[in-house]
């Protein structure tokens, strides 16, 4: 948000000034990541994993189109072209290792980020909209890198599609043509792999624009931070430029390399050895997995396994759907006025010893086998999960008394935390 | 819109046509935007259409199978619309223990003579495609795992389907899908 004491981007040569005039993006940057736009100078490293995720997806953007210069979306040749890349093309090895766990960096970025939010309450008021956009690009994310798997058409590409799209199956009366209808066959083929390419292709730009809109909701409260008391006067925050690029320059330096560490040293750490065989219709894979990023949402699905009132199945896409689609009512589910957990004692119990254990078991289990224990085990996390969201949030958020909010961030900054040192915290000063 | 027509009318009184009636604009206005909506529906309507399988794909949905070589007790793998298609001869006992379930006691309660064609008790053919999410069942080739019912089994989620392909266990809805399908003589039959 431009604070009344932002500074002024002042053009400084001819060029600059011309521009400026004309089509004025130096002074568009300047405002939105430069020296123009304050941010809170207590922002700690989870701060960091919005560039990140601006950074893979940018990163996902050219090296797909890499890859898609010499892949053929055809059920004939596509394993093949895929190989072709992976053994002919010039570094063609590298540009698919780099796309593919670039995928899996997008997630694990994009899951920390979502984290953040989860933890201080990044989704309260005034910050609803950006969180809703959140939301729905983290949507996008789920169907551009279910239709990318589906590619290299290898036996977990088929079977996943095939899947996939019986989710649909599973709504009554409609169901069956609806699935029918998304292949464009009976079961997935040259139809269907055509057009997951060129949606896959599409996503990621609908992203983009999607993200541009998160950042410009971002850029009117301006950023929170891990106190979620609001920005006060101008000793709270600091320019853009230089403390946060190079704070999320650091960061960036260090992602790069993990990522590199497993492009180059552990490529198929994160895939599925059945997708280097070719896609066959009339054999199913002993153990059929998803991506690992789509784990705890497979546990819930696979959850549900008696029927009642609907058959089991339908249950279970409902709840899996459900349980993203809750998150576009978080915002008024958590009526704290309070945002930071790290002033929240009962909320901060139910989150550490609740929603992540009850996330952990799902991860685990939506990897592991349809077997006891894990159905077990799914079942009663895919039940806190709910709880937790649905009751136990609207209940805690209304009934706990809150820790002692610092006065500003500046005073949060410069004396001991959770220390009243100005005396004029009796109420939360939100 | 009724009292902006109203305040409209007192601005513009030149305008008037019908004391308190409908303007000309207010007509236009919905004629042209009908007109355009069912130009946008028009549009729609092939943008969706183009999605479902095309004629080629549906030419290829009927396939004929010989089922003279196959022995009691065994089964093929035959592909109609591109997904596997199982055809398997009963053995006697197979079918003792088909009929011997009460068909009250199943999920998808139906009886081998509906799953069969009339005389032809032990052919029994169904889409292998288990109707959980769609995994191919084992249970069709040589020794593999028929599951607890002597039928088919489904290693994906662990759906049990006994001799009738009837579900039995696990989380499958409902039965393996029977497709249409005629004997075109004592042993061809004809599948879609
Ligand atoms: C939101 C960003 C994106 C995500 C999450 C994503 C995800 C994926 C995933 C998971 C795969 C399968 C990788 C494998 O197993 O080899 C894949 C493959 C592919 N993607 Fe993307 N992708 C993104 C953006 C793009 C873009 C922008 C393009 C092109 C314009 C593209 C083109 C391709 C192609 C051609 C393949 C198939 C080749 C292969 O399997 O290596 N992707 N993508
Ligand atoms: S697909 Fe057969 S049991 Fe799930």
């Amino acid at each position: 948000m431009s604070f009344p004491w932002a500074r002024q981007y002042e053009p400084a040569t001819g060029l600059t000034k011309w521009l400026d005039e004309k089509l004025p993006v130096p002074r568009l940057v300047y405002n939105a990541v430069g020296a123009g736009y304050p941010v809170p100078r207590n922002l700690n490293y989870f701060w960091n994993f919005g560039v990140l995720a601006g950074f893979f997806l940018m990163l996902q953007i050219v090296t797909g189109i890499v890859l898609a210069m010499h892949y053929a979306a055809n059920a004939q040749v596509a394993f093949a072209t895929t190989e072709h890349i992976m053994r002919d093309i010039n570094w063609g090895w590298m540009m698919r290792y780099a796309h593919a766990n670039g995928a899996s960096f997008f997630f694990i970025v994009i899951y920390l980020h979502i984290f953040r939010g989860l933890y201080y309450s990044s989704y309260k008021a005034p910050r609803e909209m950006i969180w809703l956009l959140g939301v729905v690009i983290f949507l996008l994310m789920m169907a551009t890198a279910f239709m990318g798997y589906v590619l290299p058409w290898g036996q977990m590409s088929f079977w996943g599609a095939k899947v996939i799209t019986g989710l649909f199956g599973a709504i009554p009366l409609v169901g069956e043509p609806i699935q029918v209808w998304l292949l464009g066959g009976f079961a997935p083929d040259n139809a269907a792999l055509n057009r997951f390419f060129s949606l896959h292709f599409l996503l990621p730009f609908v992203t983009l624009g999607v993200v541009i809109m998160h950042i410009w909701a971002l850029h009117i409260p301006g950023s929170s931070n891990p106190t979620g008391v609001e920005v006060k006067s101008e000793s709270d925050t600091v320019p853009f430029h230089p403390y946060y690029t190079a704070k999320d320059g650091f960061g960036l330096g260090i992602a790069l390399l993990a990522y590199f560490a497993v492009v180059f040293f552990l490529p198929n750490y994160l895939g599925h050895p059945d997708n280097y065989i070719e896609a066959n219709p009339l054999s199913t894979p002993a153990h059929i997995v998803p991506e690992w990023y789509f784990w705890p949402f497979y546990a819930i699905l696979r959850a549900f396994t008696t029927d009642f009132i609907l058959p089991a199945k339908l249950w279970g896409v409902i709840a899996m759907f459900a349980s993203i689609l809750l998150w576009f009512f978080l915002p008024w589910l958590d009526k704290s006025p309070v945002r930071s957990g790290h002033y929240r004692p009962l909320f901060r119990k139910f989150f550490w010893f609740g929603l992540i254990p009850a996330m952990a078991v799902l991860f685990y289990c939506g990897g592991a086998p349809a077997e006891e224990p894990f159905v077990l085990l799914s079942q009663f996390a895919t039940a806190y999960y709910f709880l937790h969201f649905l009751v136990i949030l609207p209940i805690v958020s209304q009934i706990e008394t809150p820790e002692p909010l610092p006065y500003s961030i500046t005073e949060a900054v410069l004396h001991s935390d959770k220390k009243p040192v100005l005396g004029e915290n009796t109420a939360p000063a939100v | 819109m009724a009292d902006t027509t109203a305040t409209d009318t007192k601005e513009h009184s030149p305008l008037i046509e019908k004391k308190d009636g409908v303007r000309r604009r207010d007509f236009l206005d919905v004629a042209a935007l009908s007109a355009a909506g069912i130009g946008g529906l028009a549009v729609v309507y092939p943008l969706i259409s183009q999605m479902a399988p095309s004629e080629d794909v549906l030419a290829a949905s009927t396939t004929e199978v010989d089922v003279s070589a196959i022995e009691a007790g065994q089964a093929i793998k035959a592909v109609f619309r591109k997904q596997p298609l199982f055809v398997r001869r009963l053995t006697p006992t197979e079918i003792a223990e088909a009929q011997a379930v009460p068909v009250s006691s199943l999920r998808d309660p139906q009886t081998l003579d509906e799953r069969t064609k009339e005389g032809h008790l032990d052919m029994l053919v169904t889409m292998g495609v288990c109707t959980h999410l769609g995994c191919v069942p084992l249970g069709a080739a040589e020794g593999e795992n028929k599951g607890e019912f002597g039928g088919y089994f489904c290693p994906c989620h662990g759906s049990h389907y006994d001799t009738a392909a009837r579900i039995r266990k696990g989380p499958a809805p409902t039965n393996l899908v029977v497709p249409d399908y005629e004997f075109t003589s004592d042993t061809v039959i004809q599948v879609g």
